[in-house]
C-alpha cells in the first residue's frame, strides 16, 4: 500500500491453477524473515504433491481464527492493522496445537528455533505477492479485506484435498490415476 | 566449513548396506567446484587405474548424484548425475532441473555416492536425520508417474507418523528410473518430477543395474551459509530481471524451435537425419500453445523463466498423455525425427517415453534409426512384429515399450543406436552403421551442423568429451558460449544454462565468489580448472572399454550422415567439410594442450596438476600403437 493511503487490513488472494511452481514466493519469504533461503522456514509453502499441480499454502486469516484459542500460552493474536495472525516468539513453545486447530494445517514449527511460523503479511506488504506479480503469474495478489467473510476460511484447507479438485480441473477423468 | 556447501556427502554401498558420511577437502572442492568436475575427480580417483575393465552396467561402477555451490542460489537449479557411461564408456556429466538438489542440500548433503549393487530392488531415502536403504519391490516395474505417486505418499505418511508435531509434511524430491532403467537399457534416463530427465550418459541403466529404483530426499534445513548474502540477493535480482525480459523463452520455452530449427536453420533431425529441413506449420509452437498446453508456465524452484509448459491430451486416440511442452529436443526426437508433425502425436510419444524412463534423445534417435532401416527394407515386419512407418505414433510407442522390456528387436535397440547398428549389421550381413547419427556411442542432440547456420561448430560433437551432447559442444575459442568450458562450468555449478545469457556470464562468477568467498575468475576456470576437468574426461573416453574402445584418428569425427549433402530446403547441398573438421580439431586439441590425436601431453598433465593421469595416458598410447 502506498504511504498516503489509510492503512487497511489485507488478505492474500490465491489462484492455484496459475501457480508455476517456481516457489520464488518461498525464497522471498525466507529471505525477508530469516535472511536465508530456507524452504521449510517459509511462511508460504508450495505443495507439489502431484507434479504440475502446485498449491501455494499460507494462512487464510479465518474470521474466527481457531488457532488463537488453541494456544495454551496465549502466543497468538490478530494484528488489527493488517489482519495477520501474529506469533509471539518469546511465548510460543512450539507445541504444535495451532497446527492441529487450523482447518488447513497451515502453521509450521520453525525447523531450528521451535516456534510457530504463520504468515504475518510482512506488515502489510507481502513479499511473496510481489514476486508472483512480477513474474506475471497472478497466483497470489493482495485483496483489501474490508469486511468479514466466512469464505476466507474455505482456503484453510489441506493441499491433499485441494489437489484432487485441481487434478479434476486440469485432467478430468485422468485425475484418478494421478492423485 | 566451506561456504556454499552443506559440508558432507553420503556414501552408500548397496552390496553391504553400509552408509557413511564423507567429507571432501576444501582444496578439492575449490579445484572441482561440484557437479561434473567433481564427478570426474571422484570417479578418476576410485576407478581410474582400472577404467577399461569397469563394466558400466556392473557392480563395480559408481553412481553419483551431485549438487554444486551455486545450486539453489543462482536462479535455475539442476542436479548432475554421473558414472562411467554405458553409452560412451567415458564419463558424462548429465544434468536435469528439479528440486532433488534443493531437498538434498536442505537435508545436509552436497551429493550422493552409490557403490555396489543391491540384492533386490531398493530405494535410498535421505532426510535431515540421516539416510536409509528401503525396500522397493513394490515400485519395481512401475512407470514414472506411478513411481512418483507411490513413493511420495509413503514418504509423507512416514514423516507424519514419525514427526507429527512439526508441520504438515509436503512431498520429498526424488531421482528415479522407469522400466527402461530397471532393464538396464543403455538409453534410459534418471528422471525427476515426471519429465525432467538426466538423459545423456545413459545413467538410468546404471541405477537399474544396481537395483536402485530411486534416491529420495526431504530436508528441513536452510541452504548452506554463504560468504555474502547481500551480494547473493543482488545477483539473484539482476538475473531475475534479465530472465523476466526474455519474453520468447518465457512464453514458448525452447518449443518455438520445433518449427524454427527446421525452417530457419535447416538443422533439425527429420526422419533419422535424412533431412534437416521442414516447413511444417502444423508443428508450429502456436498450435502446441492453443491445442495441448493446459498450463502456460511451469518451472522449478527459484526459476524466474519457468520455460516449461504442461501439455495434456484429454481425449481422442492419444488420450492420457501428459508431459511438459515438449521442449525442443523432444519435439525433434519424438516428433520430426520420427516423421511426426502433429502436436498431439508428439506429446503422446514423448509422454510414453518419459513414463517408461527413457532419455528422449537417445530413444528418438534409435527409433528413427530403426524406422530408416524399415524404410530401406533392412528391418522387416517379421523382425519388428509390426509395420514401422514414419509418422505412426502408436507404432513408435509400441516399439518404445518393447525396448523398455528388452523384448524381441527391442533387446537389440536397448543397446543404443551405435551398438544396435553393430549387432544389426552382423544379423543382416550389411553395414548399417552409416545410418547411425551418434558420437562415441551416444546419440547426437537435435542440432545439426551441415547447414552451418545453427550454433554447434563443425567439431561440436566430434571433439566433445561428452559425445553427442548438444550443450557441451566443442569449439573455439574455448570458454565462450557455447563451448565445453562454459557448459562444463554450468554443469559443475550446478545450474541451468537457460538463465545464463552471454551478457550475463559474468554474474555466474560473481555468484561463485559471493557464495563461496573464493576468488575464482573466469580466466582461472578457462585456463586451469576447466581444462583439468576436460582432460580427465578426455582420458576416460580414450581409455573406454570394456565392450568398445575409440580410435581417435577414426572416431573423433562426425557421423557419415553429416558428410552427405542436405537433400532439401534452402540449404540443400550443404554438408560438413572434412578438411575443415580436421583443421578445427587440430586447433582445438592444441588449445587444450592435447596432441593431434587429442591425447593429453605430459607437460599439460603437469601444468594442470594431473600427474596421476600419466600412466593412464601411457595405456592409451600403447593400445593405439598395438
Amino acid at each position: 500500500m502506498s504511504s498516503e493511503e489509510k492503512p487497511y487490513q489485507i488478505w492474500i488472494g490465491r489462484n492455484y491453477a496459475n501457480c508455476s511452481g517456481c516457489r520464488r514466493c518461498e525464497i522471498a519469504c525466507s529471505l525477508y524473515h530469516e535472511g536465508r533461503i530456507w524452504p521449510e522456514a517459509s511462511r508460504i509453502r508450495v505443495f507439489m504433491l502431484v507434479p504440475t499441480l502446485e498449491i501455494p499454502h499460507l494462512c487464510a486469516q479465518c474470521d474466527d481464527a481457531p488457532c488463537i484459542p488453541s494456544c495454551p500460552v496465549g502466543a497468538l493474536s490478530i494484528n488489527e492493522e493488517t489482519g495477520a495472525i501474529m506469533v509471539d516468539r518469546d511465548k510460543c513453545t512450539g507445541c504444535g496445537n495451532c497446527i492441529d486447530a487450523c482447518p488447513g494445517r497451515v502453521p509450521v514449527i520453525h525447523p531450528t528455533e521451535k516456534y510457530a511460523l504463520i504468515c504475518d503479511l510482512c506488515g502489510g506488504d507481502p513479499q511473496c505477492v510481489k514476486v508472483c506479480q512480477e513474474g506475471g503469474y497472478n497466483a497470489l495478489w493482495v485483496v483489501k479485506r474490508e469486511k468479514k467473510s466466512v469464505s476466507y476460511k474455505l482456503y484453510a484447507k489441506e493441499p491433499k484435498e485441494i489437489v484432487k479438485e485441481l487434478a479434476y480441473k486440469f485432467y478430468r477423468d485422468l485425475a484418478e490415476e494421478l492423485v | 566449513m566451506v561456504k556454499g556447501y552443506a559440508g558432507k556427502f553420503l556414501e552408500v554401498d548397496l552390496s553391504s548396506g553400509a552408509l557413511k558420511d564423507i567429507k571432501i577437502s576444501e582444496e578439492t572442492l575449490r579445484k572441482c567446484i561440484g557437479g561434473r568436475a567433481l564427478a570426474a575427480e571422484i570417479l578418476w580417483d576410485r576407478l581410474g587405474d582400472r577404467w577399461e575393465e569397469v563394466d558400466p552396467l556392473g557392480e563395480e561402477n559408481i553412481f553419483l548424484a551431485l549438487t554444486g555451490p551455486l545450486t539453489g542460489y543462482f536462479p535455475g537449479m539442476r542436479v548432475c548425475v554421473s558414472a562411467k557411461s554405458p553409452l560412451t564408456n567415458g564419463m558424462v556429466g548429465s544434468t536435469a532441473a528439479g528440486e532433488f538438489p534443493l531437498e538434498l542440500k536442505c537435508a545436509g548433503y552436497d551429493g550422493v555416492i552409490v557403490l555396489g549393487r543391491a540384492e533386490k530392488p531398493v530405494y535410498l531415502y535421505i532426510d535431515d536425520s540421516g539416510a536409509e536403504i528401503r525396500d522397493a519391490t513394490h515400485v519395481w516395474g512401475k512407470e514414472g508417474k506411478e513411481t512418483v505417486r507411490i513413493i511420495t505418499k509413503e514418504v509423507i505418511e512416514g514423516l507424519e507418523k514419525k514427526r507429527p508435531k512439526e508441520r504438515m509434511w509436503r512431498e520429498p524430491a526424488m531421482l528415479y528410473i522407469g522400466p527402461a532403467g530397471e532393464k538396464a537399457t543403455r538409453i534410459a534416463a534418471v528422471i525427476q518430477k515426471w519429465t525432467h530427465a538426466c538423459g545423456y550418459g545413459g545413467y538410468g541403466g546404471v541405477m537399474g543395474s544396481k537395483n536402485l529404483k530411486a534416491i529420495v530426499a526431504k530436508g528441513t534445513g536452510p541452504l548452506p551459509e554463504v560468504h555474502d548474502i547481500d551480494k547473493v540477493r543482488e545477483i539473484i535480482d539482476k538475473v531475475t530481471a534479465s530472465c523476466l525480459e526474455n519474453e520468447m523463452m518465457r512464453r514458448w520455452g525452447t518449443g518455438s524451435a520445433g518449427y524454427e530449427v527446421g525452417v530457419d536453420t535447416s538443422s533439425e533431425p527429420v526422419r533419422n537425419w535424412q533431412e534437416e529441413w521442414h516447413d511444417e506449420r502444423s508443428f508450429g509452437v502456436d498450435r502446441f500453445e492453443r491445442r495441448v498446453w493446459i498450463k502456460r508456465y511451469w518451472g522449478d524452484y527459484g526459476c524466474p523463466t519457468t520455460c516449461l509448459k504442461v501439455a495434456a491430451i484429454l481425449d481422442g486416440p492419444f488420450k492420457g498423455a501428459i508431459t511438459d511442452n515438449p521442449d525442443y529436443e523432444i519435439q525433434a526426437y519424438m516428433g520430426t525425427n520420427l516423421g511426426i508433425f502433429e502436436p498431439e502425436a508428439n506429446v503422446y510419444v514423448a509422454a510414453r517415453s518419459e513414463d517408461l524412463g527413457f532419455c528422449g534423445i537417445q530413444t528418438g534417435n534409435v527409433m528413427g534409426f530403426a524406422a530408416e532401416l524399415y524404410q530401406r527394407g533392412i528391418l522387416t515386419k517379421e523382425d519388428l512384429g509390426f509395420e514401422l512407418k514414419w509418422g505412426d505414433a502408436k507404432a513408435f510407442a509400441r516399439l518404445a515399450e518393447m525396448i523398455a522390456k528388452r523384448e524381441g528387436i527391442g533387446d537389440v535397440l536397448a543397446e543404443g543406436s551405435y551398438r544396435a547398428a553393430l549387432k544389426i549389421s552382423k544379423m543382416k550381413g550389411v553395414d548399417v552403421t552409416k545410418y547411425v547419427v551418434h558420437e562415441k556411442g551416444e546419440a547426437i542432440g537435435a542440432h545439426g551442423i551441415r547447414s552451418g547456420l545453427d550454433y554447434p561448430p563443425v567439431i561440436a560433437y566430434a571433439c566433445s568429451v561428452q559425445g553427442g551432447d548438444h550443450t557441451s559442444v566443442a569449439g573455439l575459442p574455448p570458454g565462450k558460449s557455447p563451448s565445453e568450458l562454459m557448459w562444463g562450468f554450468l554443469d559443475s555449478g550446478v545450474i541451468c544454462g537457460f538463465n545464463v545469457t552471454e551478457e550475463q556470464y559474468d554474474l555466474v562468477w560473481e555468484m561463485l565468489r559471493a557464495v563461496t568467498g573464493w576468488n575464482i575468475t573466469m580466466d582461472e576456470w578457462n585456463t586451469s580448472l576447466g581444462p583439468r576437468m576436460l582432460t580427465i574426461q578426455r582420458t576416460m573416453l580414450l581409455l573406454g572399454g570394456p565392450d568398445l574402445f575409440w580410435d581417435p584418428a577414426k572416431d573423433d569425427d562426425n557421423p557419415p550422415r553429416f558428410y552427405e549433402p542436405l537433400p532439401s530446403g534452402p540449404q540443400a547441398g550443404r554438408a560438413a567439410d572434412r578438411d575443415e573438421v580436421m583443421a578445427e580439431k587440430k586447433k582445438y586439441y592444441e588449445s587444450l594442450g592435447w596432441d593431434e590425436l587429442g591425447i593429453p601431453k605430459s607437460e599439460t598433465l603437469k601444468k594442470l596438476g594431473l600427474e596421476k593421469l600419466e600412466s593412464a595416458v601411457e595405456r592409451v598410447r600403447s593400445r593405439l600403437s598395438s
